[in-house]
């Protein structure tokens, strides 16, 4: 007897769908399963077996084959145990045929026949919708993502007992779940601007990064609030369009974490060891890296000067395109970047930095500490901020301003953007055909902007930015040009060269 | 160049070319301290000096050194783009000649006929850290502009950090710079000063005890220390620790009589903690060209002095708050809005106007001081 079940094999952030068709036939008795599975798609024959028997059914001692269609595609992981349990169901006669034409399976066997989560649950939801099926049944964990994805029956099923009643249809599909529903619930952040102290450069900064998206570098001696100030950037951010979150729950869903989907921007700080790869994203089959796990929120590297060469180079795309390729043999998988970079920096090895004349850094040290500073990534960061250690007048003085002004602030300014670029989209991604549609100067301006670009030794991609950052600036100050006053303020916060 | 010609005798080639013969055995030599004992042995005759350093073999090094064929001296030196003057030579600094150690050749590169007006106009020799402070580039890079613009020549290390910016602000003055090195003539060291070097050889003077073509080593920047400290009236150290080379200069300074100046730095910054130990032992105070000259000529005397770099027109009300405020000490954004109570945005728009219009730089940590240039209408906050 024959039997088809659908699931799907996750590729970077998508759902690939995947027929576990299976045979029972005469012989020997054998369990086989075929199409490059991996070694945890191999061991499913045991998880399945065991589950099997230890819910009641009975596990037929006959010549049993699966294969995972399409036969080319390497398939990885325990998500397709609960697809050959069933489809072995079925292909007993032990439950009816029907549930596997109508519904998908995606989840993971424990032995005693429980279901597990998988990651990528709510791509494999959106999966289900494009095969035109009529839903997908889920562990309980992945049900609230899966939920989100408007249009597909989610049947949360917590044992494989319940697949009888899932034929049957005697089990209730979960109520889908708008995302505005989870926006109106607020990312609740909890940690508030006002924890910083004193700083007001940085505030400022801050306030700009979030109203436009640009990248920032913050550079100072340890302990001024360089990672307490990163840290407060995600609740001076807008809120998350509907769009958006199901976009960020994908990702996180994918990755295996954010089972519960949340409002909140991702905030993704990798330790400065990382490897490209893992920045990136990578492996076989490909998975997202940091970079695309910040899609839509903030990537603060703390320490930048202390990361590998090779990690800070594979940002540059990311960066610039708002997506990352990973190419490997079997394919390209391009994902979605589009984050706000943080990277802070003491300004040498020692902290103390070699113009306060204190410094005891070798200078060929410092001379490599710096140049991951400089050149082709920062080059790419708009905006940059110097620090010094606060006074300790600032530091006793009261709270500053909290957050919820500023991100009122930021949530005006972004609004102008997206009328003017799209929805979405903020003044760090325009072209530079968007730049001179919508950053256009008066004479004064320009004559400001080409003395930096002599003066200060601006590359063609620093007058850009430049340009987007005043930008910014003018739509937080509620201008519809860009002033003499912007354009200063915007080169005022351009990272100046070694000299 | 090569017109010039090398004007040396015979003797004084084959010792430049022994000693620099000789100098990885100078440096096994001297060991550990190569700043006590090179003077020592550069002062020896050659015969003592081979003894002292090449040991077994040193009869076979005499050998060769009384062999060589001073044509093909000449040759080298010709070859390289290079001059020499010999101590025997009327243009060779009187004041480097008297040293006991003193180089039998000088060897340079740019226009010899320099040498002369090296002795006639004066100089001065500005010496400090390789990792200055911000305030200690900036000084250094003021005292080559004001002594440029004086006509005084600036005689310095061409090493990185203050040496190099004394010669920048030289150079931008449009003055006579002379960069001693420890290396031959033609072998820029550091090499990221390449450019720097070039145009040194261009506009000024290049000069070095070692032949064309010689590698520094670890004690030939302590024995050039002695040239630039011998060649000058004056050394000023602007920063530098308490056992560096900078300070090494300045007691050579000493030694040969010269006038030793400072700048004065910020008690218990680790940079100024040289220079403020000259102050105690009594140099000059050196806070500008000003106090330089003072020195060197007398309070009062006139000195011929052109233009310092171009003068900013005067400056709307709000600019000049905020550059009052970083004269008067502010070097961060913050600093500056704090003490002017006004915005940060207002405050960072302003600092980024006045330091296109060149009145203030800004370093990599985002840290403003202010530049040597002045406004229209209105002295610098220095005392001068």
């Amino acid at each position: 007897m024959l039997a088809v079940a659908r699931t799907f094999a996750l590729i970077g952030i998508d759902a690939d769908p995947v027929h576990v068709e299976l045979d029972i036939g005469g012989g020997l008795p054998s369990f086989t399963i075929v199409g490059l599975p991996d070694p945890a798609v191999r061991e499913s024959r045991e998880r399945v077996r065991a589950a099997l028997v230890n819910s009641g059914f009975e596990f037929p001692l006959r010549r049993i084959t699966a294969n995972l269609a399409p036969a080319d595609l390497p398939k990885a992981g325990p998500g397709f145990d609960l697809a050959i349990a069933a489809a072995l169901l079925v292909a007993s006669n032990q439950i009816p045929r029907g549930m596997l034409e109508r519904h998908a399976l995606a989840g993971e066997l424990a032995l005693d026949g429980s279901i597990r989560p998988v990651p990528g649950a709510l791509a494999m939801a959106e999966g289900t919708r494009r095969l035109g099926l009529r839903g997908i049944a889920v562990a309980p964990g992945d049900a609230p993502q899966a939920a989100l994805v408007s249009g597909v029956e989610v049947v949360a099923l917590d044992h494989i007992a319940r697949l009888r009643q899932l034929a049957d249809g005697s089990i209730a599909a979960l109520p889908p779940t708008a995302p505005e529903s989870l926006l109106a619930d607020g990312a609740n952040c909890s940690a508030d601007l006002a924890d910083l102290k004193g700083q007001p450069a940085l505030r400022s900064a801050l306030e700009v990064v979030a109203a436009g998206g640009h990248g920032v570098l913050i550079v100072g001696p340890p302990g001024v609030g360089k990672t307490l100030a990163a840290r407060r950037l995600p609740s001076l951010l807008p809120p998350l369009a509907a769009e958006e979150l199901l976009e960020v729950a994908r990702i996180a869903g994918a990755c295996g974490d954010g089972l519960a989907p949340t409002a909140a921007r991702p905030f993704r700080a990798p330790h400065h060891t990382v490897s490209g790869r893992a920045l990136t994203g990578g492996g076989t089959p490909p998975r997202p890296g940091e970079v695309t796990r910040a899609h839509r929120g903030v990537l603060f590297l703390d320490e930048l000067g202390e990361f590998r060469r090779d990690a800070l180079e594979a940002l540059r795309q990311p960066l610039e395109e708002g997506r990352v390729t990973i190419s490997r043999v079997g394919g390209s998988v391009t994902l979605p970047s589009r984050f706000t970079l943080v990277a802070a920096s003491n300004p040498c090895p020692c902290g103390r930095g070699e113009e306060s004349g204190e410094c005891e850094c070798h200078h060929g040290a410092v001379a490599r500490y710096r140049a991951k500073l400089s050149g082709a990534l920062a080059d790419r960061i708009d905006v940059f901020v110097g620090l010094e250690r606060p006074e300790a007048t600032q530091l006793a003085a009261a709270p500053g301003e909290r957050s919820a002004p500023v991100h009122e602030r930021v949530r005006a300014a972004r609004l102008l953007q997206h009328e003017r670029l799209g929805e979405g989209r903020c003044n760090a991604e325009m072209t530079p055909e968007e730049i001179g549609l919508h950053c256009s100067l008066d004479r004064g301006s320009e004559r400001l902007l080409a003395s930096a670009h002599e003066g200060l030794g601006l590359s063609g991609r620093g007058w850009d930015g430049v340009l987007r950052v005043a930008r910014t600036l003018a739509d937080l100050d509620g201008c519809e040009r860009i002033g003499e006053q912007q354009v200063a303020h915007a080169v005022s916060l351009r990272r100046r060269g070694d000299r | 160049m090569t017109a010039a010609g090398v004007e040396a005798c015979d003797q004084c080639l084959r010792r430049a070319w022994l000693v620099a013969g000789l100098s990885a055995g100078i440096e096994r030599a001297l060991g550990r301290s190569p700043s006590r004992r090179a003077q020592e042995l550069l002062a020896l005759p050659d015969d003592e000096l081979t003894a002292a350093v090449a040991g077994g073999e040193h009869a076979s090094v005499s050998e060769r050194a009384r062999a060589r064929d001073p044509g093909r001296l000449r040759a080298a030196v010709a070859g390289a783009r290079a001059w020499a003057r010999c101590r025997h030579h009327e243009a060779f600094p009187g004041g480097l000649g008297r040293l006991a150690d003193a180089p039998p050749v000088l060897f340079g590169r740019g226009d010899p006929a320099l040498l002369t007006s090296l002795v006639s106009d004066g100089c001065v020799t500005v010496v400090g850290a390789r990792r200055p402070s911000s305030y200690g580039r900036e000084l250094a890079t003021l005292l080559g502009r004001e002594l440029g613009s004086a006509r005084l020549c600036l005689v310095s290390g061409m090493a990185l950090g203050i040496d190099s910016c004394a010669h920048e602000g030289a150079l931008e003055a449009g003055g006579f710079t002379v960069a001693v090195l420890g290396s031959g003539p033609d072998v820029p060291h550091p090499v990221r000063m390449r450019r720097l070097y070039e145009r040194i050889v261009e506009h000024g003077l290049v000069l070095s005890e070692l032949p064309p073509g010689t590698g520094p080593r670890r004690w030939t920047f302590p024995a050039r220390n002695r040239i630039m400290a011998a060649l000058s009236a004056m050394t000023v150290v602007v920063e530098g620790r308490e056992r560096s080379g900078s300070l090494i200069t300045a007691a050579l300074a000493v030694e040969a009589g010269r006038e030793v100046g400072a700048v004065p730095g910020r008690v218990g910054a680790a940079t100024a903690s040289g220079p403020n130990q000259l102050l105690r032992d009594g140099a000059h105070v050196i806070r500008g060209g000003q106090d330089v000259l003072d020195a060197m000529v007398g309070v009062g005397v006139p000195v011929a002095s052109g233009p310092i770099g171009t003068r900013a027109t005067a400056l709307p009300p709000e600019l000049t708050a905020v550059l009052d405020e970083v004269e008067r000490g502010a070097a961060t954004q913050d600093a500056v809005a704090r003490a002017s109570g006004l915005d940060a945005g207002p405050v960072a728009a302003a600092l980024a106007r006045l330091e296109l219009a060149g009145l203030l730089s800004c370093d990599l940590a985002g840290r403003y001081t202010r530049t040597a240039l002045a406004v229209d209408g209105r002295g610098r906050g220095r005392p001068d």
